[in-house]
């Protein structure tokens, strides 16, 4: 009997027959195989895409932030909208790799390495538009706090904008710390089942020199516990900081004390509809359907309805609060945004985010994959009108005579299609050449979780407990 | 550093290690290390391993991290170059405390990261003896340090249930290397009985 028991009224995390060796080999084998023609398609797409945003921003850097339609009131416009929308894509990776590791949720197993993946360049893709929204970007260090020739002059600490230079920069620097020790002994597994010589020296110098002794696994176990607690709390204060830059002005709209539970659950959703979209291709593509499994699915479409139904709850309380405040121009500000000129954008917003998870409670829904893949895109659509709206509730200030209407001009547009180029080619790169799986967590879940372990223990849940007792005692004897 | 001679047993299942273990450890043998594909709890336990103070180190990371953001923002702003925000504070804790908390954090993790590195002696680069190349895959490897009873503790092995059993000569610490490359330090010979 395995030392640790699970009621077979659980799922099983892992399903068909299962071995140590069978797990290694199913998620090892695709990197081990030639790269198909679809695979390289596809990373051909996401390149021409990342070649396209990278020509939209030198245009940019070359005549200046002026090619893009910003205007007087509209000062940040889809530039930083597809900041806040990639970064809090991000925040489902680390939530499943530190909450829910905390939480000791089994499931997170099967999705963590490629969530936090995800969060990786999901952040890499939002650091790209504060950085060339600077316009001169050659200046970009000046946001770092070192002595220099200008007085020294300092950054401004108490400024919300320099609190997200900090809270993005440490957010990427962990989360990838994280993924990499998560990485290492996986990748001398497939440095040690190599054939080639130079996946054998590839893989040697990723995997660290790992070899799995005792002394090793007791110091990961430590490092990835800390880093869990270490993370939650920042995932939770990066997405509050980066709300912060929207609720710290008093400009009707922009000063709202919910923005920042508002936002980490806005994070979420969307990151988890992130992860259903990316997911549910890879485990296809990949055959990895018995660790990614329906109920793998179905747990994550439970924090899509919740989350999203936070949001809807957040986005009433604005309204309510607009109206019970009694300040005209905060009541003008929510006015516009419901039947104003952007009225389109909010009720997508409302439609994609509040009333479409709510299928969700349904479990024929939760469990049906075509719909959840329809869904995870139906709400990061969602999600991006949010911060749209956000930012047009500016384009009509105190002065008519600054009242405008912004769309993008093509390199707003051309930069935004460059960062989905980004993502996706790391995220091709990835799903080619590293374990999208955790192969060392599944292995320490298959006896519990795995169905053909728990399989043998329905024969032990159906006997009587003299019968149980005399079997364990006898087994003691031995 | 040194090169020495190991009786390694292989194990296919961690419930037949732990009993080997006890057994081992109360015949007197000294394990020199067991090597597994994936963390089993209660193994460092059973191996009488203490447990890793890395969580303490941690703790002194961030601490320093806390102390750093934190005595640099107030100097600046209050002695350095104090700038006048429509009348606000110089030494504004409350505005203080993100990227106090965001520095905590950084430092602990990469203080961790680097501390963790050095203790396992892992860095890209890095060359250690595999005592089976499934140590990574399927199978628990337990290698003891012998001088000259190899054949009667393989022997013993054997009857703790190893599926496998081997005597080995190998460099016991790291060296920089090629995982591409045969091992080969010292002119020892890789003897595999």
């Amino acid at each position: 009997m395995h030392l640790k028991y699970e009621s077979s009224v659980r799922e099983p995390l892992v399903d068909g027959n299962k071995s140590y060796h069978q797990i290694t080999e199913d998620i090892v084998s695709p990197i081990e195989a030639k790269p198909t023609k679809l695979w390289y398609f596809a990373f051909f797409l996401s390149v021409s895409l990342l070649a396209f945003g990278a020509f939209s921003v030198i245009w940019e850097v070359y005549w200046g932030t002026g090619v893009w339609n910003l205007n007087k009131t509209i000062g940040w416009g889809w530039d930083i909208t597809n900041f806040v929308w990639w970064v809090g894509i991000g925040h489902a990776g680390t939530l499943i790799s530190a909450i829910l590791l905390l939480f000791r949720q089994g499931w997170r197993t099967g999705v963590n390495r490629a969530a936090e993946a995800m969060t990786i360049f999901a952040v890499m893709c939002a650091g790209q538009f504060p950085i060339w929204h600077m316009g001169r970007v050659w200046d970009a260090m000046f946001v770092m706090p070192y002595p220099n020739t200008r007085g020294p002059l300092w950054p401004n600490f108490d400024s919300p904008l320099l609190w997200d230079v900090f809270a993005i920069s440490t957010y990427f620097t962990v989360s990838l710390l994280f993924w990499y020790s998560g990485l290492v002994p996986d990748f001398a597994t497939v440095r040690d089942r190599a054939k080639t010589k130079f996946r054998k020296l590839a893989y040697g110098v990723a995997s660290f020199g790992w070899t799995g002794s005792a002394k090793n696994w007791q110091r990961h176990e430590a490092l990835s516990l800390v880093l869990a607690g270490l993370s939650t709390p920042l995932v939770l204060s990066v997405h509050t900081i980066v709300s912060f830059d929207f609720a710290t002005s008093v400009i009707p709209g922009w000063h709202t004390t919910i923005f920042p539970p508002y936002f980490v659950a806005g994070a979420i959703f969307s990151g988890f509809a992130m992860v259903q979209t990316l997911l549910i291709i890879t485990r296809r593509i990949l055959n990895l359907e018995e660790y990614i499994t329906l109920g793998h699915l179905e747990a994550m479409n439970k924090v899509i309805v919740l989350t999203g139904s936070i949001v809807g709850v957040a986005y009433l309380t604005e309204l309510f609060m607009a109206w019970y405040s009694g300040v005209l121009y905060e009541q003008e500000a929510f006015r516009l945004r419901v039947v104003g000129p952007y009225w389109w954008a909010y009720w997508a917003m409302m439609t994609c985010n509040v009333v479409s998870p709510q299928f969700f409670w349904f479990k024929k829904l939760r469990r049906n994959v075509p719909f959840t893949f329809i869904m995870s895109i139906i709400v990061n659509i969602g999600m991006w009108f949010e911060r749209f709206v956000i930012i047009m509730t500016l384009h009509r200030d105190y002065l008519p005579s600054s009242w405008s209407y912004y769309s993008p001009s093509w390199p707003e547009l051309g930069f935004y299609l460059g960062t989905f180029g980004l993502f996706f080619t790391c995220f091709f790169l990835f799903a080619k050449y590293f374990p999208v799986i955790a192969i060392a967590e599944i292995k320490f879940i298959l006896k519990t979780s795995g169905e053909n372990y728990k399989n043998e223990m329905l024969k032990i849940e159906e006997q009587s407990n003299e019968e149980f007792m005399h079997e364990q005692l006898s087994h003691a004897h031995h | 550093m040194a090169v020495k001679k190991f009786v390694v047993g292989c194990y296919d299942d961690e419930a037949v290690l732990f009993p080997a273990i006890k057994k081992v450890r109360s015949s007197g043998h000294k394990i020199h290390d067991v090597y597994t594909p994936f963390p089993v709890h209660g193994l460092d336990g059973a191996m009488g391993l203490k447990e890793t103070d890395l969580h303490v180190a941690g703790f002194i990371y961030g601490i320093t991290g806390t102390c750093t953001a934190l005595g640099f923002m107030s100097w600046i702003f209050t002695q350095d170059w104090p700038v006048n925000f429509g009348g606000k504070p110089h030494f504004a804790l409350p505005a203080f405390i993100p990227i106090t908390f965001e520095l905590t954090v950084l430092f602990a993790a990469v203080g961790m990261v680097l501390t963790f590195c050095y203790l396992n002696q892992i860095m890209p680069g890095v060359k250690k003896h595999l005592f089976h190349p499934r140590q990574t895959d399927d199978l628990f490897v337990m290698a003891i340090e012998v001088t000259d009873n190899e054949a009667e503790i393989e022997a013993f092995l054997k009857s703790t249930g190893t599926v496998e059993t081997s005597v080995q000569v190998a460099e016991d610490g790291w060296w920089f290397g090629r995982w591409d490359e045969e091992e080969n330090y010292q002119d020892a010979k890789f003897q595999t009985a």
